[in-house]
């Protein structure tokens, strides 16, 4: 039965203030029954305040082939990596 | 049939309120129990993994709500039985839980339908007894309500889901309602016991709990395009230890292993 229902991501946001993270999939006939079986199966040990579901076939995804166009051009530019700066004796918490 | 009272110990002693109260308890308790364990059942054979673990969190609740009611009736009889006494070495006449809850899972229609019943009637009693002057009753129910708020949204998103469905799904879920509407006259049908824990303060006037039951079962019935079924009349009193066929199979699975191994450890 399962089968023919769509395929959702399930998103927890595990405390306030805090960002939703995937945490898995679960398949659901609407977003209603998603949000309920997301509180069944993801939050049972208080693992979460908030639950954002999406339809996996909503989500646009890069291609892994093209891996290498989007990723390696990053890898030679490490002064991206805001470590070149000397920081003051009097900065704390940086 | 006549409604006849269990020849059990609960009659032994006391007065006429602490056997109401013993009683009341029990009764509630009771439904929570015996539905828990029905719900159980649907473990391996849900119609998908989710619904599974859904109608097992369901059980899981009521199992939970059985414990705190159940031991709460031990102490309130003061007999030495606590809650596993009370629920695995009682014979069924001493069950005083709800037609209704007893009723077999049949096919999932039918056990959305019965929960979907149980589940509103449940809104309005722990919402009632939220205000118990019984205050460790009225604690038991302000945790309970909101599990039941949360049954409540799962069981009336299935009957609409079924009801407003398929043909057949439609068809499934209008026969399981006509079949197990007769079981709901006793829901709020009062007799001495809670005519007494009424007056005591302990329990709600069930008429006007009736009235609200019934406009919102009329509303959720219209969203899921669903029949009312015309009022029956209902000669069983689960509430009084007069039980249908199905509480007896259902207590000897239940039963089996602790009368069989007394004392035994998981």
């Amino acid at each position: 039965m399962s089968n023919d229902w769509p395929l959702f991501e399930v998103f927890i946001r595990s405390r306030s203030g805090l960002e939703h993270k995937h945490v898995g999939s679960l398949h659901a006939a609407d977003v209603r029954m998603a949000i309920e079986h997301a509180r069944d199966v993801y939050t049972r040990r208080l693992e979460g305040v908030s639950i954002w579901v999406v339809r996996s076939a909503d989500i646009a995804a890069s291609d892994p082939g093209e891996a290498e166009a989007l990723f390696e051009p990053a890898r030679d530019k490490v002064y991206r990596h805001p470590t070149f700066y000397a920081i003051p004796e009097e900065v704390k918490n940086l | 049939m006549s409604a006849t009272e269990p020849q059990d110990s609960l009659r032994a002693g006391g007065t006429a309120l602490e056997v109401a109260r013993l009683r009341y308890v029990l009764r509630l308790g009771d439904t929570s129990l015996v539905l828990g364990q029905r719900l159980g059942a649907w473990i391996g054979h849900a119609p998908a993994l989710e619904e599974e673990l859904a109608l097992a969190n369901l059980a899981l609740d009521f199992v939970g709500q059985a414990r705190l009611l159940l031991g709460y009736a031990g102490e309130l009889e003061g007999a030495g039985r606590d809650e596993d006494a009370l629920a695995f070495l009682r014979d069924a006449p001493e069950f005083l839980n709800l037609t209704l809850a007893e009723q077999p899972n049949g096919d999932f229609a039918h056990t959305i339908v019965r929960q979907w019943l149980l589940d509103n009637w449940q809104l309005e009693v722990y919402q009632a007894l939220s205000s118990s002057a019984d205050t460790r009753l009225a604690a038991i129910a302000a945790k309970a309500v909101k599990e039941t708020r949360y049954h409540h949204r799962f069981s009336s998103g299935w009957l609409i889901r079924l009801g407003d469905g398929t043909a057949e799904s439609r068809q499934r879920v209008q026969r399981a309602l006509d079949e197990l509407w007769r079981f709901t006259d006793e829901l709020f049908t009062p007799d001495e016991v809670d005519e007494r824990a009424r007056a005591a303060g302990i329990a709600p006037a069930l008429p006007e709990l009736a009235a609200r039951w019934s406009a919102r079962i009329e509303q959720e019935l219209r969203a899921a395009t669903l029949q009312r079924p015309a009022a029956q009349p209902y000669p069983w009193h689960g509430k009084r230890g007069a039980h249908s066929e199905h509480l007896g199979h259902m207590l000897a699975e239940m039963q089996h292993l602790p009368r069989t191994y007394p004392g035994a450890r998981w």
